[in-house]
């Protein structure tokens, strides 16, 4: 096979890693380099330097160091017996494409994942190079994210924590059987079990830096993981349930959903259709509200159709709370403690703190709640406000169509 | 008529200090005139009072989230901001708490202002674009052009410094420029788009990762316009892509698509597929079914045939055996495929609803029709049975099953003895359950709709391989 140069290698093994949805650079430690020494910087906040057609930020440079894989995961293009074209970077073509990029102001850092060539170990050896290459040869302060690689070395584990602000582990599929199936190489108890050490991994460090300030931090945001939506047998139910079991087994920061998608050269056991975009983004929708706004994952389920445990795609799912449990609302927007506020469907966490603060003040009217809202008329029906009284609209039996979005064709050529 | 005078658009200390010596002296908010720079802005400019009363120390304290929104608001473009800063700060004196009734108007106009303040600096974070060009003693110097909305430059050099601190740098814009040599900030006048370099191979690596790690298979074109407006576009290398990428999703995806389905993919694993699917099924809790049942009925039949059964769910016998039409409608069935020349043994039978759903009276459990709920749950199953064994004929038997292959109610005198195109390009045939030939009490009418039923699945027959 022909050498390929590095333009057609990062053609290759981007477009292999785009179906990781994972894209954030905040939450991790402060940096810069105010030293003059090194290169780069991250605050609390992480930055999207651009936007691709897909609607997704690009934040990192989100590559695999290899698309060759000994494994044979069926929702995978890099899986082994797909025909797509097979690249690898070395460990130094990475770090200097992620250089020449961040500095340029392309990215925030970098997000290397790989296939599994020879080993597990061997793989996890070679990324956890290019990122003590970055952070020692080169003195790099930005983001990196690592994806660790199922059954690795805890020690490499360890090390790949010690030099990245992220690390991941994906745990794939929402169901055991689904992993069965669809990833048959792939063990759901092995790879919790890399979950629940890289989190005593962090809690240790927690530990050590508050004996001592100078103890090098580990993964300092935290751990992520992804499961794939619409490739299995779940219910919206069960992924919300598994996801906030996740949460809390393994203090991860996020767990991202990602709409099983077309790829080039699928294998037959997943067969391909379109992509259940919507979908994806109503189990984003249950997330925020968990992470946000005290729903509990019970309340969440209680929002789905009890049939069929699927949230409904035509309206989002604390709206669709609100619509079951109407004996919640009105709230008065006067009196009404903040975790009820927060139930409003159309009034966000930044409007609920500007109601709860101004009303201190004043007594709110519509117009108030107008000013503080996006959309007032959404919110009408769930309020009692000072001058305001939704009187039968709550109640009524035909109030979903009154509040629910205008349906709307999608526009494939807007841009 | 006061007038004040600024040196800067986001001369946020000029400001301060003349808007605290108005309101110590009290002036009235429409009694001031905010001016940057020596330009007049005001007709009546000449008759107005420039001195501005020194601040009193001490006599006036303003709480701190008003300074910090103060701070932001400064740099906006809206010409009548320090104006209503002014006017802001007069009525704190009488109205302490202001600044944390944000219902109020004013205040809530100032924190709207702040709010893009802020989404522009993390803005030019974000898309400004770095080119990098040989300095004078040939060490790289990496030169920036950027249109910000607001006055914001100056307060966003320090990221810039903390970030690329080892680099030396320029941001041109056209209200200021910035330079950094590695250890000094130092500022320039403005400056246009000419004076930046117009390229850097860098560039072109950068697009190929842009187009590379876009999935065309889900195009959000609303989601990347919300967060990255056009107005920023015009500087940013990849966003040239943007059209050809969008034109390219559409082709590629139904290329996709189209290729699985025409060409199986090598290493024919369907097989294997089916049965992992089977033992996934074992399993299901998609609806309450599976509480009361024995077990999962799933289809049965080799996973190429042409020709697929579905029927409604389960009966008793099924539910025993853990195989499909093995009970009293299912002899009925095999005795009419076997009247329209079909050999049970080539074609594939599965049930819509995969559990056996019955009401207990006493020993016997009767029979319960599954509701909307259950069949659409149950209906995952069937697309994937379906999309594994791609049958070019699919036979739904009955209402229920109808309902499950096209996902809308349907009359079955209506709709049968015709070819009806599904989704995936296969075709169904609708024809009736056999278990309402066994429910037909009156013998003559039992055998014309025996007859019929033959004659459908005969029909079916023929439009395989058709």
């Amino acid at each position: 096979m022909a050498q390929l140069d590095t333009r057609e290698k990062l053609a290759i093994l981007a477009d292999a890693a785009k179906y990781d949805a994972s894209c954030a650079s905040s939450g991790t430690a402060k940096r810069d380099s105010r030293d003059g020494k090194g290169l780069g910087s991250t605050e609390g906040m992480g930055i999207c330097h651009a936007y691709a057609p897909d609607g997704r930020c690009i934040s990192l440079l989100k590559i695999l160091l290899t698309n060759s894989c000994i494994f044979d995961c069926h929702y995978c293009i890099n899986r082994k017996s797909s025909n797509v074209r097979r690249a690898r970077f070395t460990a130094d073509e990475v770090v200097k494409l992620t250089i020449a990029f961040y500095k340029r102001n392309y990215i925030e850092g970098l997000f290397l994942s790989s296939g599994i060539i020879k080993s597990s170990d061997y793989t996890m050896e070679q990324m956890v190079e290019v990122a003590r290459s970055l952070r020692e040869d080169h003195h790099f302060r930005g983001y990196i994210h690592l994806k660790t690689i199922p059954d690795a070395d805890p020690e490499l584990v360890h090390q790949a924590g010690l030099y990245a602000d992220r690390v991941s582990i994906n745990i794939e599929l929402p169901t055991v059987s689904g992993l069965k199936r669809l990833a048959p190489e792939k063990d759901g108890a092995r790879i919790e079990g890399a979950m629940g050490e890289v989190k005593a991994s962090i809690a240790d460090n927690g530990d050590a830096r508050r004996k001592y300030k100078s103890a090098p931090r580990f993964a300092p945001a935290g751990q992520s993981t992804q499961m794939i939506v619409g490739a299995d047998a779940a219910t919206d139910g069960e992924i919300v349930t598994r996801a906030s079991t996740l949460y809390d087994r393994f203090g991860l920061r996020r767990v991202y959903y990602s709409a099983f998608s077309p790829i080039p050269d699928a294998s037959t056991v997943l067969p391909l259709q379109r992509p259940p975009l919507m979908r994806e983004h109503r189990l984003y929708q249950s997330d925020w509200l968990m992470r946000f706004y005290d729903y509990s994952p019970h309340e969440v389920v209680a929002a789905a159709d009890d049939a069929t445990g699927m949230l409904p795609l035509d309206i989002d799912p604390k709206l669709a709370w609100a619509l079951k449990f109407r004996d919640s609302f009105p709230v008065d927007v006067n009196r009404a403690p903040r975790e009820l506020l927060l139930r409003v469907p159309g009034l966000g966490v930044k409007a609920v703190n500007r109601i709860v603060a101004s009303r201190r003040w004043r007594r709110l009217r519509l117009d108030d709640v107008a000013r503080l809202t996006v959309s007032v008329a959404k919110v009408r029906p769930f309020i009692v406000a000072e001058d305001w009284r939704p009187v039968l609209l709550t109640d009524r039996a035909d109030l979903k169509p009154l509040v629910a979005p205008k349906r709307q064709q999608l526009e494939l050529f807007a841009a | 008529m006061r007038l004040a005078t600024l040196s800067a658009p986001d001369d946020f200390d000029a400001w301060r200090d003349a808007a605290r010596g108005f309101a110590a002296a009290d002036v009235p908010p429409d009694d001031v005139v905010w001016q940057v720079g020596a330009a007049p802005a005001d007709l009546f400019a000449t008759t107005a009072d420039t001195t501005v009363p020194p601040p009193v120390p001490g006599a006036l304290s303003v709480p701190r989230a008003f300074l910090d929104l103060a701070r932001s608001v400064v740099m906006a473009a809206e010409p009548e901001r320090f104006a209503l800063l002014y006017t802001a700060l007069h009525r704190l004196r009488r109205e302490p708490k202001l600044i944390e009734d944000h219902a109020d108007p004013l205040v809530r106009r100032l924190e709207v202002l702040a709010k893009n303040v802020r989404r522009d600096i993390h803005k030019m974070r974000a898309f400004l674009r770095f080119r990098e060009v040989a300095d004078h003693d040939g060490a790289s110097r990496y030169v920036a052009w950027f249109e910000p909305e607001h006055h914001i430059v100056r307060a966003n050099a320090a990221f810039f410094v903390n970030r690329f601190a080892s680099m030396r740098w320029s941001i041109l814009t056209p209200e200021l420029s910035l330079h950094w040599d590695g250890a000094m900030l130092s500022e320039g006048p403005g400056a246009a788009k000419g004076d930046a370099p117009d390229g850097d191979p860098t560039e072109e690596v950068w697009k190929t990762y842009y187009a590379s790690i876009f999935n065309p298979a889900r195009v959000k074109v609303g989601a990347m316009l919300k967060e990255m407006p056009r107005k920023y576009w015009k500087n940013m290398p990849e966003t040239a892509l943007v059209g050809q990428l969008i034109a390219g999703a559409q082709a590629r995806e139904s290329g996709m698509i189209s290729q699985s389905r025409e060409a199986p993919t090598i290493g024919d694993n369907v097989a294997a597929a089916w049965a992992a699917l089977r033992d996934e099924a074992a399993a299901c809790t998609r609806c309450h079914l599976y509480k009361h049942a024995t077990q999962t009925v799933f289809g049965e039949g080799p996973v190429d045939a042409a020709m697929m059964f579905v029927g409604e769910q389960p009966g008793d016998q099924e539910d025993l055996a853990g195989t499909p039409f093995v009970g009293p409608a299912g002899q009925v069935f095999n005795r009419a495929i076997a009247a329209a020349a079909i050999d049970r043994g080539q074609v594939y039978v599965t049930n819509a609803v995969k559990h056996f759903k019955f009401e207990a009276r006493g020993k016997r459990r009767i029979h319960a029709k599954p509701d909307t709920g259950e069949i659409e749950a149950c209906r995952w199953w069937i697309e994937q049975e379906q999309m594994l064994v791609r049958p070019q004929v699919t036979v739904a038997l009955g209402a229920t099953a109808a309902r499950s292959l096209l996902g809308r109610t349907v009359t079955i005198g209506k709709e049968r003895g015709r070819a009806l195109r599904l989704p995936d390009g296969g075709e169904a045939w609708i024809t009736v359950h056999p278990s309402y030939l066994l429910r037909l009490p009156d013998p003559a009418q039992k055998e014309a709709e025996f007859a019929r039923f033959v004659e459908d699945l005969k029909l079916a027959k023929a439009a395989v391989g058709g």
